[in-house]
Formats: structure tokens, sequence, C-alpha cells
């Protein structure tokens, strides 16, 4: 069972920005390579900070408004929000260690 | 307690993986690193055409995957981490640091490959991921509909190019030579393209936007007149620069930074070896860097024979 739900446009609002929790936003597409490297390196993370972080992916071939909103022209991005607000970016693909460290810094 | 291998590899492109496939099948205790994304240059290659026994082209992302699987499927252990220091000990071992931790191996195959080079103007670094790119097969499809420009003349300059026009209005390949250095069948491809226009002569002097890529000022390298042209992106291929620098001191490097090796991919220093785009001479073709790979976890098993 897999705890990275999708968001969407419609869902961004509510799901991230209304969010108790920190959030980390994997942007992906199924084209992607790299993409497919991080899916599984977010789905760890996932586990890891199981109700520390809520963990969401958005596909920007379905979805346009958020991605555009963000500036998102480089696949994969994860952006991690707090309290609604941007704490931090990771643009293409990363080892688990750089993607947690970010993590770390954007919870502090 | 350090793990010591047999045989570690340093980067998980074609020849890496190869040369782990070979090792771990081989029965040796084989350790990978890689910084990035397994499959190296590859991963982001929409389409490899000229890998043998794939006569409809394979994609390169899954390709790069398909080796390391194979390599896997074989014993071989994979650290997505990046090696900071090679040291060759007292004992005739190596002692590598990747992400700080320490690992040991009796033979070492360094294959790191080359990265690509950056043109290292004013706006280049500000704009990764905002408009300037390395890899138009990852980002070309953020930019729908509007105008771009590659750089470059050669075979991923234009291959990018071309497969950027499937999202694009129009491409503008920018090269400072007046003439381009690809291949004959790629050049025809792009010339024959309605969407791919040449700017020869030229240079990037600064790219300028606001919050993203929105415009570049371009110069005549004859003339040295200047000019500003309104793009979405910039994607860059420029050719490559080989990551020789855990090399340095160690193996005699080549006028261009590849490491010197024989035909069995030996360096200098016994129970090391290098393979793949980072060796001198090298054809940088997948193919060549899979059978270098293959030659180097060869010549390293020969050399833990004969160690015993």
């Amino acid at each position: 069972m897999s705890d990275v739900r999708e968001v969407t446009d419609a869902t961004w609002e509510a799901d991230v920005l209304k969010s108790e929790l920190p959030v980390l936003v994997d942007f992906w597409a199924p084209w992607c390579g790299p993409c497919r490297m991080v899916g599984p390196i977010v789905e760890e993370l996932s586990q890891e900070y199981k109700e520390k972080v809520t963990f969401f992916k958005m596909n920007t071939d379905e979805n346009a408004n958020v991605p555009t909103q963000h500036g998102i022209r480089s696949i994969p991005s994860l952006l991690i929000f707090k309290g609604g607000e941007l704490k931090g970016t990771v643009v293409g693909f990363r080892p688990k260690s750089d993607i947690k460290k970010r993590l770390e810094e954007a919870l502090a | 307690m350090v793990d010591t291998f047999d045989i570690a590899i340093v980067g998980g492109g074609g020849a890496g993986l190869t040369a782990a496939l070979y090792a771990a099948r081989g029965m040796r205790s084989t350790i990978v690193f890689e910084g990035n994304v397994t499959g190296g240059q590859i991963a982001t290659t929409d389409l490899v055409e000229n890998y043998p026994g794939f006569p409809e082209g394979i994609n390169g992302f899954d390709l790069g995957q398909n080796i390391l699987r194979q390599a896997e499927k074989f014993g071989a252990r994979v650290e997505y981490a990046l090696v900071d220091s090679l040291t060759r000990l007292n004992t005739g071992s190596f002692e590598l640091v990747a992400d700080g931790n320490m690992y040991r191996a009796r033979s070492v195959i360094v294959t790191a490959g080359a990265d690509y080079n950056k043109l290292g103007v004013p706006g280049e670094a500000e704009f990764v991921g905002k408009g300037v790119s390395y890899c138009a097969t990852c980002d070309a499809a953020f930019f729908g509909g509007q105008d771009v420009i590659v750089v470059g003349g050669g075979d991923a300059a234009l291959d990018e190019a071309l497969f950027t026009t499937r999202y694009v209005k129009s491409v503008t390949i920018v090269h400072r030579r007046d003439t381009l250095r690809a291949s004959g069948i790629l050049q025809d491809r792009a010339k024959a393209n309605p969407a791919i226009s040449f700017l020869l002569d030229t240079t990037v002097e600064r790219i300028e936007g606001d919050g993203g890529v929105e415009r570049v000022v371009l110069k005549n390298v004859r003339t040295g007149e200047l000019s500003e042209r309104k793009t979405a992106a910039v994607f860059i291929f420029i050719g490559q620069t080989p990551n020789s620098h855990l090399l340095k001191g160690m193996v005699e490097l080549d006028a261009g930074g590849h490491a010197m090796v024989d035909l069995s991919m030996k360096t200098c220093v016994p129970g090391l070896f290098v393979a793949g785009d980072l060796r001198t001479q090298a054809a940088r073709q997948l193919i060549s860097a899979a059978g270098d790979g293959a030659t180097a976890a060869i010549s390293a098993e020969h050399y833990l024979q004969a160690l015993g």
C-alpha cells in the first residue's frame, strides 16, 4: 500500500496548501526516465516519515496549472511545503541521501 | 568494520553496469557506485538506435535499467553515492570514500564517464530548471508551442533538437562554427525538418529573463555584432569533460584529461582499470563503453586470479 497519493490542480489547495503536516510533492510524467528512479525513493521516504510528512505526486502531463504557477520546467522536481509555504526544492534526480537532507532542512 | 569487495566500480553507466554484470556473473563480490541516474548518458536518451539487437531502437532509460537488472540478478550491489576519493593502500588494495562511508576493494574499475560542458555565460546557472536545460528529452515537453534554441553542432545537439520538435513551435540551432560536426544522417534529418533553423558562426553571450528564460543575447563571431532573440528555453549540448579528478596523481592522463590505458583497460596502477568514455581514444558509443566494461571486468578477474 503506497502512502504517496495523487494530487491534482483541483485538489492542490486542500491537499497541499492547507495541509496540517508538511508536504512533499513529486512532479513527474510517465515519459521521464529519471522520474521513474525518484518515484521509489519518494515511496521509501513516505514510509520513513509516516505521520510527520504527507507525500503526493503530480502528473505534469495531466495537470497544467500548478506546475505553471510554480515555474516547473524540468522534472523530476520535488517541492516541499510547510504551512502552505514553499520551503525547499530538489530539481533533477538526486540520491536518496540528498533528498532526505533537503527534506530535513525544510522541516527544521 | 569496513566492507571489502573483490571489484569496486565507480560509475553506473553503460561501461560500469556491463563491468558489474561480468564481475558479478564471475562470482566476484561487486559494488557499483553511482552518484546520479544509473544508465549514465543513455538514461536521458529517448531512442537508442545503434545498439545491436534492437532493430526498432530502444528507450535509453529502459536499456540502462535492463543492464542494471541483469547485473543485480547476478548479485552486483549498487550504491547511489558519489565517490569522493580513491586511494591505493600499501597492501595493494584500494580504499574508496563515498558520501562519507568507507569501502575497500581488491581491484577498481573506474567508469566515471564525462559530464556535459556548461556554456559559462551569465544567466546559465541561474536559470537551470527554469529554461536552461542539458536534457531535451527530460524538459522539452514544458515548452509546448514555444520557440526554443539548442546550442551545439554535434550529434547530441541535433539529436535533441530533432526530439524537441515534437513539442515546440520552432528550434533554432546555435553553433559557434560555420559547419556542423554531427553525423550526416542527423544533419540530413535536421535540415529536412521545417521546425529547425540554423544560426551558424554564432555564440550565446547571455541568458536573460525574469524568473525564467525569456531571451538570449547572441554574438556573430565573424562580425562581432550582438543581437537579442526571444526564447523560452536554452538546451545546451556543447561536448563533455572527462570525470578524471579521482585519477589525478595516480594514472597518466592524455591531453584531453582521459586516462591512459592499454587494450585490456589496464592503467599503470596494478588492479586499477579505466573503461568507457573516461579512457583515452574512446569511441564514446554505448556499445564500445559496454565492450570496454566487459574487457575491464575480465582483466580485473585475471588480476585477482594472479593475486591468488
